[in-house]
């Protein structure tokens, strides 16, 4: 229980401790503590970010995915219209091709019977006037019963 | 163990002495008879011739066990704090941090000033009073019969059993309360807070002084003296339950189980110590930065 020089001593190595926990133990310490800190919170913060970007993505990917599918719907739904009028106005060309085709048949037919008609009649006149200088026995005027000749045309 | 076989008195005082060095008066009468025939530096011989060397004097012991563990704790903790990485830490990193932390959170919450002295005072405290009280778990005999065989007659190797350290670290602590004290509140002002409290009144300055001065003193001898006192009793018991190894097989086994005891218990107080010293410290200098 002696007080002596050992208490100026102790304090002196006391004032010596703390100053150097000061200025080499304390402060790398703290700061790698509060930078570990950071480097925790900020990772975490990334975490959750990472997981909310997840979420909005798939649920992004989920409505396009609908949209497509709606859009594919869409697109086959006007094909099948198309094809449906493309054969249609196929059908509706063919029937007037075929029209067109038959009406041009029976304008040339009516064409060629006209022309033979009108070959017939010229023959009828000629065989007519041959027949009946055969029977009249002179020559008739052509000139002169032509009017009568082409009445009897027009009546074949 | 002053002779072959001690006395258990003799063995026991034989443990409370420390390893002095100092000076001794003139004409003193030594332990071989011889005289001093005038004032020298010289290793105490006993009790009696430290007793008689007074304030001249240092227990060689109790300083070197203290600088030691000191140096042991800012080495260990200097280290840790040169490859300290923000990254995932070793263990012992995480040993140093957790202990750092500890220290921090607990001056965060008693310390409401600014000043970058505190926490690493608080540190330093705590670790080195843990460290000087934890010596008190080592066998009682060991060291000082080790050193014995080596010629070293005395040897008390926990630093805080001795006053001389816990009333050094009180006073230091004492010093920064004054300075801060000073510091933040002015002389005026650390006068006022002396002389007019706790009754506002100039009729009872001196019962004011009188009962502040008192409170003010009463700090750091009640920090040094509650770690001496508590560590002191502590190595007593110890010191006790080892005496009982010599009273024959049945009190040696019952002492060991007793040691055991103790020595689980004791690593509660120990620890508790110096969380208090710290905690008081704390409080203490935060008590200085308040401005009333």
């Amino acid at each position: 229980m002696n007080i002596n020089y050992t208490l100026i001593g102790q304090m002196i190595f006391f004032a010596g401790f703390v100053l150097f926990c000061m200025k080499y133990v304390w402060p790398p310490l703290v700061t790698a503590l509060t930078e570990r800190e950071k480097k925790i919170s900020d990772g975490l913060a990334a975490a959750d970010r990472a997981s909310k970007d997840l979420e909005l993505a798939q649920k992004k990917a989920m409505e396009e995915l609908k949209e497509a599918k709606v859009q594919a719907a869409t697109l086959i739904e006007q094909a099948n219209k198309r094809s449906s009028q493309i054969v249609d106005e196929a059908k509706e060309t063919a029937r007037q091709e075929g029209e067109r085709l038959i009406s041009v048949a029976k304008a040339e037919i009516e064409q060629e019977k006209n022309r033979v008609k009108e070959e017939l009649r010229a023959e009828v006149a000629t065989i007519a006037i041959a027949g009946a200088e055969k029977i009249l026995g002179s020559s008739i005027d052509a000139s002169k019963h032509s009017e009568l000749l082409d009445k009897l045309a027009a009546e074949i | 163990m002053a002779g072959n076989n001690p006395t258990t008195t003799e063995y026991i005082q034989h443990h409370l002495t420390n390893l002095t060095y100092g000076k001794l008066p003139e004409g003193y009468e030594r332990y071989d008879g011889s005289v001093v025939t005038e004032a020298t530096w010289t290793m105490a011989h006993g009790a009696e011739e430290a007793a008689a060397m007074g304030f001249s004097a240092i227990h060689v012991d109790s300083l070197a066990w203290s600088f030691g563990l000191g140096v042991l704790f800012c080495w260990l903790f200097a280290s840790v704090a040169k490859k300290a990485t923000t990254g995932v830490p070793g263990k012992l990193q995480s040993c140093v941090e957790m202990i750092v932390e500890f220290v921090e959170g607990n001056v965060k919450d008693m310390f409401h000033g600014r000043n970058p002295l505190v926490a690493p005072l608080a540190l330093t405290i705590f670790v080195w009073v843990f460290l000087m009280n934890l010596m008190d778990l080592v066998p009682v005999d060991l060291v000082p019969w080790l050193l014995m065989q080596a010629g070293v007659e005395y040897q008390k190797i926990v630093p805080s059993t001795d006053p001389n350290v816990t009333l050094g670290m009180a006073l230091g602590v004492f010093i920064l309360m004054l300075y801060y004290a000073i510091k933040i509140k002015g002389v005026g002002g650390f006068v006022k807070e002396l002389t007019l409290h706790p009754f506002n009144h100039p009729v009872f300055i001196p019962v004011n002084l009188f009962m502040e001065l008192v409170g003010l003193l009463a700090k750091p001898f009640s920090l040094g003296l509650r770690l001496f006192g508590n560590m002191y009793a502590g190595e007593m018991i110890f010191i006790l339950i080892a005496v009982m190894y010599s009273a024959g097989l049945f009190f040696g086994i019952f002492g060991g189980f007793l040691q055991i005891g103790w020595a689980i218990f004791h690593i509660l107080i120990i620890t508790l110590q110096a969380f208090i010293f710290m905690v008081l410290t704390v409080v203490y200098l935060s008590m200085s930065h308040e401005d009333h």
